[in-house]
């Protein structure tokens, strides 16, 4: 066996699965890249010419920044929503027994078990016009007008967050774990009552796995495409409904591949600030 | 007297094991008491039922005449140094010491001071405004010590605080914490299962075993006068011989006729003879009996020795007096001053 130099033992290591994602993720994300630089023509198809008018088109135009405005809106509401039910959901969690924990860890993370399509679809019989929803409010005599909550807002809010929560629960649960106990125990020995303790104790040192289960959740809606497109159809378009109409109804594959880039950027920007916050502030507190 | 602090027949049951069971105890104020035993004994559990995180199965705890067994932890009021410590890791090592001040309402100013004077006392001024993971083990103990002491507590717990310190520092710590300890005049119990620590630093020490009090003696008492074979084991060093009465004052061990005080065992009966490895002399005095040294190692300040004589094998430490000791294959002479031997009545446990 040749000896390999210890430097590059770790670039030969990790060749394969760099050569793996270059080819599934990187390549098609160039071609993408590339396709956004041609312009379209209605009549002759993408042409070969370089130039950067479908940024200007999308970045001009105030009806994708509608639709940019409502993903990132939804992403921060989907976020919200998470933490406050995730973050007690696994606070419950790790103060549950062993036994009673995996039972309920398996009905939190039951959801992801199903597919997107089929869970949204279930959202769907749900909110429609003669759903279930619609059932249970003239039942209860909230009147007989059809309440629906199909292609609206909050309609694609509910069903992402019941989505998303188990990423939320996992993360804060799994930073919940490595709180030693008995800093709790030392709160409430110097005075604090278990609520101060939860607050100023628990809480913080949970921060970390709350602020990356953000960073998921978050990421996780604003290219959120099964559950928005069902749910909240061409009457209430996100960044990645409008993408896929580009390149299907349109057929403009230029503008949608300008549209994805865009996406994927404000994405990287916004979760990469988000963790140099983070770090900032935790680095000095947490190994 | 009525004790200051005070545990009344105490008892711990987790489902059908007994940690702790009737356990009675009596700290008067000012008093560093040691729980000492093996791993698994109820140390902790004690110690936890005192501080409120463990409500007894049965049993009161009495603190200044008051009946606090009940009483929930943050109302006790009491300092504790846990075992990890358990610092905050989230705030500074001032904003820790500062937490149980907060609590009580001491407001901003007032309680900074407080805390950096308490951090001062810990020698850990230059640290205030760390963070728990940018300090070594001694500087966290320190802060927890702080933190335990600013709020002035009527009794002070520490569950092997001195535990995850490397040896040397271990031995600085104890000396340290036992002065301030004297100093600030704090009711302190210790839990620890090195018995070195709990002979150096107490005013009393309780033994335990398996969840009951062995022995509650001052250092001294129960180093040289253990009331049973386990106390003896487990404190200090000791060569156990089992045998039994031959005659009044007389013990037989292997055939061998020993002069110890047999007080009330009968002859006939079986007993225990224990002897520190220190107070065994070994001489070239032929009068006595004769013994092989098996192993001699040398400690620095002392040679250990294991000899092999007509009692059995023995342990046999002797101070280094600069000149060359035994070596393997000697043969050497055996004595002991009078009443340097125990008895008990029970089997070696
Ligand atoms: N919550 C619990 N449930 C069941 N058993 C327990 C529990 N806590 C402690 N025990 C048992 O009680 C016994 C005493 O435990 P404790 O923690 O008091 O031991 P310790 O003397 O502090 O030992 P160590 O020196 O190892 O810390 C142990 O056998 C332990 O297994
Ligand atoms: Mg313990």
């Amino acid at each position: 066996m040749s000896a390999a130099s210890p430097r590059t033992t770790p670039y030969l290591l990790t060749a394969p699965g760099v050569l793996f994602f270059v080819a599934l993720l990187g390549f098609p994300m160039v071609m993408t890249f590339v396709l956004s630089l041609h312009s379209y023509d209605f009549n002759t198809g993408i042409q070969s010419d370089w130039t950067l008018a479908n940024y200007a088109d999308v970045l001009g135009d105030s009806y994708f920044h509608k639709i940019f405005g409502r993903t990132f809106g939804l992403g921060l509401l989907v976020t919200l929503i998470c933490v406050l039910i995730g973050v007690p959901e696994a606070y419950v969690l790790s103060r549950l027994s062993s036994g009673w924990r995996s039972v309920f860890l398996l009905v939190v993370l039951g959801p992801l078990l199903i597919s997107v399509v089929v869970r949204t679809l279930g959202w769907a019989l749900f909110f429609g016009g003669n759903g279930i929803l619609t059932m249970t409010a003239q039942a209860l005599g909230f009147g007989d007008e059809p309440v629906s909550l199909m292609f609206t807002f909050a309609g694609m809010t509910i069903a992402l967050v019941h989505v998303l929560v188990p990423f939320m629960v996992i993360s804060v649960w799994a930073s919940l774990q490595k709180i030693d106990p008995q800093s709790e125990d030392a709160g409430l020995s110097l005075g604090a009552s278990k609520f101060t303790v939860l607050r100023r104790i628990t809480l913080p040192q949970a921060m970390p796995g709350i602020l990356s289960g953000s960073i998921i959740v978050f990421a996780l809606t604003a290219s959120a495409f099964a559950t928005p497109a069902i749910i909240g159809g061409r009457r209430m378009k996100v960044v990645a409904t409008a993408a896929y109409d580009e390149y299907l109804s349109t057929l403009n594959w230029p503008l949608g591949a300008t549209i994805a880039v865009l996406l994927l950027l404000a994405n990287i920007v916004i979760i990469l600030s988000f963790n140099k916050v983070i770090e900032q502030r935790y680095a000095k507190v947490f190994e | 007297m009525v004790s200051f602090l005070k545990f009344e027949s105490l008892k711990k049951e987790f489902g059908n094991f007994v940690a702790v069971s009737d356990m009675s105890l009596g700290v008067e104020r000012g008093e560093f008491i040691s729980l000492l035993g093996p791993s698994g004994c109820g140390k902790t559990t004690t110690l936890q039922m005192v501080a409120g995180l463990l409500t007894p199965t049965s049993g009161r705890i009495m603190l200044d005449g008051k009946d606090i067994t009940n009483t929930a932890p943050n109302k006790r009021g009491l300092g504790i140094v846990f075992q990890s410590y358990a610092l905050f890791p989230h705030m500074t090592a001032t904003e820790n010491v500062a937490f149980g001040l907060e609590m009580r309402g001491v407001g901003k100013a007032d309680r900074l001071a407080r805390a950096n004077a308490a951090l001062e006392q810990v020698r850990l001024a230059q640290f205030a405004e760390r963070y728990p993971k940018d300090m070594s083990g001694g500087q966290r103990q320190r802060v927890a010590l702080a933190r335990a002491l600013v709020i002035e507590p009527p009794v002070l717990l520490l569950d092997e605080p001195l535990s995850n310190l490397d040896a040397k520092l271990r031995e600085e710590m104890r000396i340290e914490l036992r002065l301030l300890q004297q100093d600030i005049g704090v009711t302190t119990i210790l839990v620890t299962h090195d018995q070195e620590e709990a002979l150096s630093m107490s005013d009393r020490i309780v033994v335990m075993q398996r969840g009951e009090v062995s022995q509650i003696a001052a250092p001294l008492d129960l180093y040289e006068r253990p009331t049973n074979t386990f106390v003896s084991d487990f404190v200090g060093k000791t060569n156990l011989l089992s045998g039994h009465v031959s005659a009044p004052n007389k013990v037989s061990v292997n055939g061998t006729a020993i002069d110890v005080d047999t007080a009330s065992a009968g002859v006939g009966s079986q007993v225990t003879l224990s002897v520190r490895p220190e107070k065994l002399r070994l001489s070239d005095d032929a009068t006595s009996q004769e013994v092989r040294i098996d192993a001699a190692i040398f400690l620095g300040s002392s040679w250990l020795y294991r000899v092999t004589g007509e009692m059995g094998e023995l342990f046999i430490t002797q101070p280094n007096t600069g000149s060359a000791g035994y070596s393997n294959g000697d043969i050497a002479h055996l004595s002991w001053p009078a009443g340097s031997i125990t008895l008990f009545e029970d089997a070696v446990s």
